[in-house]
């Protein structure tokens, strides 16, 4: 982001992958800034990996052309693009020690002093008094800063990164998504990331595109996708949302107003990504965290002006921070509404009337022609 | 009360002592083939122990032609090792690596001369010469030599590249190695156990092969076909002073080898 030298994009034109009737990525438009940090996020056979080996090299687009800068690479071979991958399962030589691995690029490229750079690469991973082992006696997270210094040390245009993290536990996982992004931020390298862990995405990317079915669904900041979602897919896949089926009643001023099960809701006219005219159909999306929770008797303090949708408690559970509520409410069933601990309602037990109440502008509208669960995490994919 | 503690000691290295006869079982054969070498016998069969003497270790080629199909012998297996081992190796990364027609119908075929009668192969071989009217010799036998030895390095070989994650190729690809250099830093150290084993294999298969070589040798006389060949006119004490050199050349071999790949080992942790 620093060093914004003109030139050293990674440009994407009409780029598009099929093997034989299955399309793997549909011709697809990107631009990766120079020195960015790009996360290419989506459920795995979105078309993540495929895109990101066409940057490599590794898989040959079907159309279009991969620019690297001004320089066409469409056609060159992976040994001649100034790019490196780090791989999913890191694919360290297994009978090379650590330096030797690290030392490859450089000495493929016939560059015979290799210890300084190897130090000082060894230095950035913190892996110095490792450099004799072999890969497999290293742990997880040490093997996966090999992998990552091999490939910096070549200091290429862009480090690509294809689930760097995917083997590794929950906790190692988190130091190391603040190490690759202090590495990044350190050397200026553009980083593009594939990852299906949509939180990972938000923490280390400073541009997020989100993919499904081969096709980019929505690209921005994390905190645009995540407030501002385009389709039912990022709604879900980004955090959870309650979608709610609405239909619109009127335009008033900048506002929606929309009416869902008996109750009347308004939205910013703004912050809709489907057509508004009156009568049509439109799904409400609010996040869980943005709702409040009052008990049906305290109703009238609630104040004037906010969003509000009665309905009862079905579940409660405590995580610490926060409970989690669902409700069922003739607007929809299972809502679900995330409470801070700060105040806790004894009231508020599964089986109690509460009325949800929010503000206005943390709704957003989207198109009700979409499937209303897609992206929702199955069971099966949690890790 | 007094033989409890026997039966529990027995109890207990029952492994150990299973173990140690099984490797009494298995080199008991060579020591006395080792013995044998120092025997004088009286008459022409080195059967039974009669005085301890070192005439034979003096004198190994003192036996009309021995020296001479030993040398043979060994000609053949180190052709037929290299020859097996460059074949069989790119056959099995092509069936490991490519998809093909007829890609199956290889994969079993090459089990062929694994599971077929040793007889029967060498019966037909020999047909197939006499009908093309090729000259039986060294070339005949080279040629079967190699032909029974691919089996083993295909599976030898398959086996390591199998095992081995394509993604080291795309890494080092990726690393600026070109599709040469790929295959010299990556890919053959990595399948050259497999390699390795399936060419010790093939040598060992070849030095020692009779049914097939006697079938399809013409009058070239090979080592196994003098032992045979001696056996049945009396066996002299050198037969078992090549044995027992051979054993100790693979044994040092083996040791060797270990000790190597121990000290790698060691060195790598320091």
């Amino acid at each position: 982001m620093t060093d914004s030298t003109a030139g050293g994009d990674v440009r994407l034109t009409g780029i598009s992958k099929t093997y034989g009737s299955f399309t793997a990525v549909h011709p697809l438009e990107l631009t990766v800034p120079q020195g960015s940090f790009f996360a290419l996020l989506g459920a795995s056979g979105c078309g993540k990996t495929t895109t990101l080996r066409m940057i490599a090299g590794l898989e040959e687009p079907t159309t279009g052309t991969v620019f690297l800068g001004d320089k066409d690479v469409t056609d060159l071979p992976p040994y001649k693009r100034p790019v490196n991958t780090v791989f999913q399962s890191y694919a360290l030589f297994p009978h090379l020690n650590v330096t030797e691995n690290i030392a490859f690029g450089l000495r493929r490229r016939g560059i015979k002093s290799v210890k300084k750079q190897v130090d000082d690469m060894l230095e950035l991973v913190q892996l110095g008094d490792f450099a004799q082992r072999k890969p497999h006696q290293l742990s997880g997270g040490q093997q996966q800063r090999v992998a990552v210094a091999r490939a910096l040390i070549n200091h290429p245009q862009v480090l690509l990164l294809d689930e760097p993290l995917g083997a590794l536990d929950l906790k190692l996982r988190r130091q190391m998504q603040l190490e690759l992004k202090r590495i990044q931020t350190e050397v200026g390298i553009t980083f593009v990331h594939v990852t299906h862990d949509q939180e990972e995405a938000m923490t280390m990317a400073d541009t997020v595109a989100v993919m499904s079915g081969g096709r980019v669904e929505q690209l921005g900041a994390p905190a645009e996708l995540y407030e501002n979602p385009k389709t039912t897919f990022v709604a879900n896949f980004l955090g959870t949302s309650n979608l709610i089926e609405a239909e619109v009643v009127e335009k008033s001023g900048e506002d929606v107003v929309v009416t869902a099960g008996g109750a009347k809701l308004r939205l910013p006219g703004g912050r809709c990504s489907a057509a508004t005219s009156s009568g049509g159909k439109l799904l409400v999306g609010v996040r869980p965290e943005k709702i409040s929770l009052a008990h049906r008797d305290d109703e009238g303090a609630v104040a004037d002006g906010r969003n509000r949708v009665t309905g009862r408690i079905v579940d409660s559970s405590f995580i610490g921070v926060s409970t989690q509520y669902l409700v069922d409410s003739p607007a929809g069933s299972g809502l679900s509404v995330y409470e801070q601990n700060i105040e806790r309602d004894t009231r508020l037990v599964p089986g109690a009337e509460v009325v949800l109440h929010w503000n206005p502008a943390h709704t957003f509208g989207l198109d009700a022609a979409q499937a209303k669960d897609a992206g929702v995490e199955k069971v099966e994919d949690a890790a | 009360m007094t033989h409890l503690p026997i039966l529990k000691w027995l109890r207990r290295n029952l492994v150990v002592i299973g173990g140690l006869a099984t490797l009494a079982y298995l080199i008991l054969p060579n020591v006395v083939v080792m013995v044998f070498s120092f025997n004088k016998p009286n008459g022409r069969f080195n059967y039974s122990w009669t005085r301890f003497s070192t005439d034979a270790w003096k004198d190994p080629c003192g036996v009309a032609d021995m020296c001479g199909s030993l040398s043979l012998s060994l000609q053949i297996a180190f052709w037929a090792t290299i020859g097996a081992t460059v074949l069989g190796t790119m056959i099995a990364f092509a069936l490991v690596r490519y998809r093909f027609r007829a890609r199956g119908a290889i994969n079993s075929l090459i089990f062929l001369p694994m599971a077929m009668p040793e007889v029967v192969m060498a019966a037909s071989l020999l047909t197939l010469f006499l009908n093309m009217g090729a000259q039986l010799g060294f070339w005949t036998i080279l040629i079967a030599h190699i032909m029974f030895c691919l089996s083993f390095v295909v599976t030898a070989v398959k086996a390591r590249v199998m095992s081995m994650d394509p993604r080291l190729e795309e890494a080092a690809r990726d690393l600026y190695a070109g599709p040469a250099q790929t295959f010299l830093r990556v890919t053959l150290p990595i399948a050259s156990p497999g390699i390795a084993a399936g060419a010790l294999l093939a040598f060992a298969l070849s030095f020692d092969d009779f049914i097939i070589t006697n079938f399809n040798a013409g009058s070239t006389v090979t080592f196994p076909m003098f032992v045979w060949g001696s056996a049945q006119r009396g066996t002299p004490v050198q037969i078992n002073v090549i044995g027992t050199a051979m054993f100790i050349v693979a044994v040092v071999v083996v040791t060797a080898g270990q000790f190597i790949a121990n000290r790698r080992k060691n060195s790598a942790k320091a």
